[in-house]
């Protein structure tokens, strides 16, 4: 296959940066996305040029590292798919494939197609979590859960973190990621005693972080790897309501 | 090399309990005033920064991700075993020791192994009390599978997502304790070195990989939970990032490295499909519970699967191993694909695969149970195939997975440098040769919630807090030999790319380090990585510069330190002359072709010392004493 590539240079968070174009000869169908993108980079060590950084770990969808905007779409044309794992094989002979950073003011540029996700970690670190210390634990089968509950707990659980929901958002909005800890542990009853200041630290910090407002569009939901359900938004503004006015500050 | 592993005396069962009850203790008001630096946030690195700083001990923690949430535990699968026999299967402590030791090949150190058999369900019990959603029953409790070189049902398991349900729980301890300020979290910063001052470890050189700033941080103990270093094969499950850096650093600061070259080859992985190829990824092993093994009787028979009966097809696993059939172990059913396909029988491009079949699972079954056991993954391989495993088999091959060896740990997870403490795939001290499916996850969480943070507080006691000067003169020149590399990398420019250089050694290391190793085999390796080293420092472009984000840079610097540590791995597989696990001899082989382990002269761990650059390394042995099990000869037949 032959393809035009039109990927996003920029050399730091406050330089300008451009698109810039290269041809790919002999791009093999069989090649993830990445891998394409491998073969650019040797293409271009061979030029004496300099190659594009990009996030990538783990390759097999799980650890949330890759981040591309593919053809203006979060992780690119295959749903339920990341980055990493989709494969060239989605795209024609002769294509002209677009690729850029995530768009978002809370996640700004670093280089190239690399931003900077530290907002989602300070979100969990607000809140997104028990409170119990390693030991002093009742044994495991002493806290029984529903298996539905269990399994729609799960459901949220699979975020990866890759921030492909705030990508999509036209608000920027962090409210699919943040909804899937807030959901996960409010369907457990091991998050119970501390739901109400749960779901008001993470949804204060990711105020502070600059996310935006969710206004319903479910661009989220189209994009998101793991398929994870709106539906975990509206469980989010329910807890986060009874926080508010029948919770206890402290 | 003072290799004294500080087992403690007394019966099996009591060694644990005693040594808690003996270990020197950091009183509350006093752990404040230690410093603690973690190299790594997988399942061991985050599970013990966490637990250390909930203890009141002041932590750094550093990964090499933008987040540690990113950690490559999160890849795994299948589960995680414990022996809490809610099934009420028969399982027990000991048993769950006896596999382990069993299942390592007699390779493994008895009273680690019994420990981490023993803190097994303490894991699960903190993973649930942190919201960890593990597959349940309808009744509400937890539900356990079987899982290979076990008969019983001891593995708990969140979907095909254990790993990353487990970390994302350390992660979340972690989290808070970040919160609160008892951790700091450095993500996107590399380690470059290891600092020994006084002969104890006492802080780490690193480069923020995002400024390229490269600077010093001192503690009062350093503790590696760096992982494995299966990507010296260029080609592993890996994820890209991991690499030995950190582990070999402190080899060539004077750490001891045990077993380098025990390292697992996992058989159920997706099959290479060209040159551009840059990992592999794995399914699950549990798919054998249901999939049948085969490859064409004939050579070179091109036939589609369908079109060949099946009475021309071999069902070697099945045929050589009745017992146990398509559930042989990891490393019996990895090297018997790789006869397979050497003897010209594999399938699929290059001939490097062989059929993993589902169709009489579906006749027996119904596709829809078989959707129901295996959709993810089936899911998977069609994603990165174009496939569908539904109608054709899978193709299978087997990929570079773990790695067993790591640096060299006593009892109290601390290696030769006093101060270092290595946890998780990072240390060698629980798996012996070869690794049971689902241990990696108990293992690298009992390190790090169970044991460690007991372990460091008996060494702390005996150390002075904060008793050490950042500009001293070993900070100082340990800062300048990472810049002058650094600058060196940068300043070659010359025509090959750091990924050139590390395919090339991964052929090395696949061809003779790899399933099956023999004398004139690693003879040529030891003769011939050096030659790729030496044109690497003439002849590799790093292009960018030392300031600022270079991805180059950090891969040209790891793929130099796999350069030399793939050497090591090969002398320690020339030297254990016999066959254990998964380090398979050909010399050492019975007749129908199975491993013969050699206990009168190998059983112990193999510990190599660094002896300076040009110098062979030294070899020193600690003997295996086995008190509480026979040998016995692994028969899966």
């Amino acid at each position: 296959m032959k393809i035009q590539l039109h990927v996003w240079r920029q050399e730091s968070p406050t330089a300008a940066g451009s698109f810039e174009t290269h041809v790919l000869d002999s791009v093999s169908p069989d090649m993830s996305f990445l891998e394409m993108l491998d073969s650019l980079n040797e293409q271009l060590i061979e030029a004496k040029k300099v190659p594009v950084d990009f996030d990538h770990d783990c390759r097999e969808g799980i650890c949330g590292s890759c981040s591309l905007n593919i053809n203006g779409v979060a992780h690119g044309p295959q749903s339920g798919t990341t980055a990493c794992q989709l494969h060239m094989r989605s795209f024609k002979d002769g294509d002209d494939i677009y690729v850029e950073p995530w768009r978002a003011n809370a996640f700004p540029v670093l280089k190239d197609l690399i931003t900077d996700r530290s907002g989602f970690d300070r979100i969990m670190q607000s809140g997104g979590f028990v409170s119990v210390s390693t030991a002093g634990v009742p044994d495991a089968n002493a806290i029984p859960v529903a298996k539905q509950d269990a399994d729609e707990a799960m459901d949220a659980a699979t975020c990866i973190g890759c921030g492909a929901c705030v990508a999509a958002c036209k608000n920027s909005s962090a409210m699919l990621f943040v909804s899937a800890k807030v959901s996960q542990l409010a369907l457990l009853p091991q998050g119970a005693p501390e739901r109400g200041r749960r779901v008001q630290a993470m949804i204060h910090q990711m105020d502070q972080e600059g996310f935006g407002h969710c206004s319903n569009t479910y661009e989220c939901e189209a994009v998101c790897p793991k398929e994870i359900s709106v539906r975990h938004i509206a469980r989010l503004n329910r807890e986060y309501f009874k926080a508010c006015f029948f919770g206890k500050e402290d | 090399m003072n290799l004294d592993s500080k087992i403690p005396e007394g019966p099996l069962s009591e060694k644990w309990q005693k040594h808690k009850f003996n270990m020197k203790l950091v009183s509350p008001a006093n752990k404040r005033k230690y410093h603690v630096i973690v190299v790594g946030s997988g399942l061991a690195g985050g599970s013990a920064a966490a637990t250390l700083a909930e203890l009141g001990y002041n932590v750094s923690c550093f990964c090499y991700q933008d987040s540690p949430r990113r950690a490559h535990s999160i890849a795994a699968q299948g589960g995680i075993n414990a022996a809490k026999n809610y099934p009420g299967d028969g399982d027990s402590v000991f048993r769950l020791f006896y596999d382990t030791i069993k299942g390592g090949d007699f390779r493994s150190r008895e009273a680690n192994v019994y420990r981490l058999a023993e803190v097994s369900a303490s894991i699960i019990d903190q993973a649930t009390a942190q919201g960890v959603p593990f597959a349940r029953e309808y009744g509400g409790l937890l539900a356990n599978r079987s899982f290979g070189g076990a008969q019983v049902s001891r593995t708990f398991y969140a979907r095909g997502q254990t790993g990353q349900q487990l970390l994302l729980g350390a992660y979340s301890a972690l989290s808070r304790q970040i919160g609160l300020g008892q951790v700091k979290m450095y993500p996107r910063t590399e380690i470059l070195d290891v600092v020994v001052v006084g002969g104890k470890a006492k802080g780490v050189i690193v480069r923020d990989m995002v400024t390229g700033k490269i600077s010093r941080y001192k503690a009062d103990a350093v503790v590696l939970g760096t992982g494995g270093y299966g990507n010296v094969f260029y080609l592993s499950t890996n994820a890209m990032g991991c690499n030995v850096t950190a582990a070999y650093r402190a080899y060539k600061r004077g750490a001891g490295f045990a077993n380098p070259c025990y390292t697992q080859i996992h058989p159920t992985c997706i099959p290479v499909s060209g040159t551009h190829q840059s990992k592999l990824t794995l399914m699950s092993e549990s798919l054998r519970n249901d999939g049948r093994v085969w490859v064409p009787q004939q050579q070179g028979d091109s036939r589609p699967p369908h079109e060949i009966p099946d009475t021309e097809r071999d069902y070697y696993l099945e045929r050589k191993y009745p017992s146990f059939g398509n559930l042989a172990p990891r490393d019996i059913a990895s090297r018997s694909a790789k006869e397979a396909c050497d003897a010209g029988r594999g399938v699929g491009p290059g001939g490097l695969g062989v059929y993993l079949d589902f169709a009489d699972a579906i006749r027996r079954l119904g596709e829809q149970t078989v959707r129901e056991r295996y959709g993810n993954l089936f899911h998977m391989y069609q994603k990165i195939t174009d496939e569908n495993p539904y109608q054709v088999p899978m193709r299978i091959y087997p990929a570079v997975h773990y790695t067993m060896g790591g640096l060299w740990v006593d009892y109290n997870l601390q290696s030769t440098i006093p101060g270092l403490h290595v946890i998780g795939e990072a240390n060698f001290s629980d798996h012996g040769a070869n690794r049971l499916g689902a241990s990696a996850l108990m293992q690298g969480l009992a390190d790090g919630y169970f044991v460690l943070p007991y372990t460091i507080g008996n060494y702390l006691s005996g150390e002075v807090p904060d008793d050490v000067d950042i500009d001293a003169p070993e900070f100082e020149r340990a800062e300048k030999e990472v810049r002058d590399r650094m600058a060196q990398l940068l300043s070659i420019q010359g025509k090959k790319s750091p990924t050139a250089f590390h395919r090339e050694l991964g052929q090395v290391m696949w061809d003779h380090c790899g399933m099956a190793r023999n004398r004139a085999g690693l003879e040529k390796a030891i003769q011939r990585i050096p030659e790729i080293r030496e044109e690497f420092w003439q002849n590799v472009r790093v292009t960018g510069a030392g300031e600022g984000l270079n991805q180059q840079l950090e891969l040209a610097g790891r793929v130099a330190d796999f350069l030399e540590y793939g050497e090591l791995m090969c002398r320690d597989a020339l030297v254990r002359e016999e066959s254990c696990g998964g380090h398979f001899r050909e010399e050492y082989q019975s007749e129908e072709g199975e491993a013969v382990r050699n206990d009168q002269d190998f059983a112990h761990v193999a510990v190599w010392e660094y002896q300076g650059q040009g110098k062979d390394p030294a070899r020193h042995v600690e003997q295996l004493e086995y008190e509480n099990v026979k040998f016995a000869t692994r028969s899966y037949k």
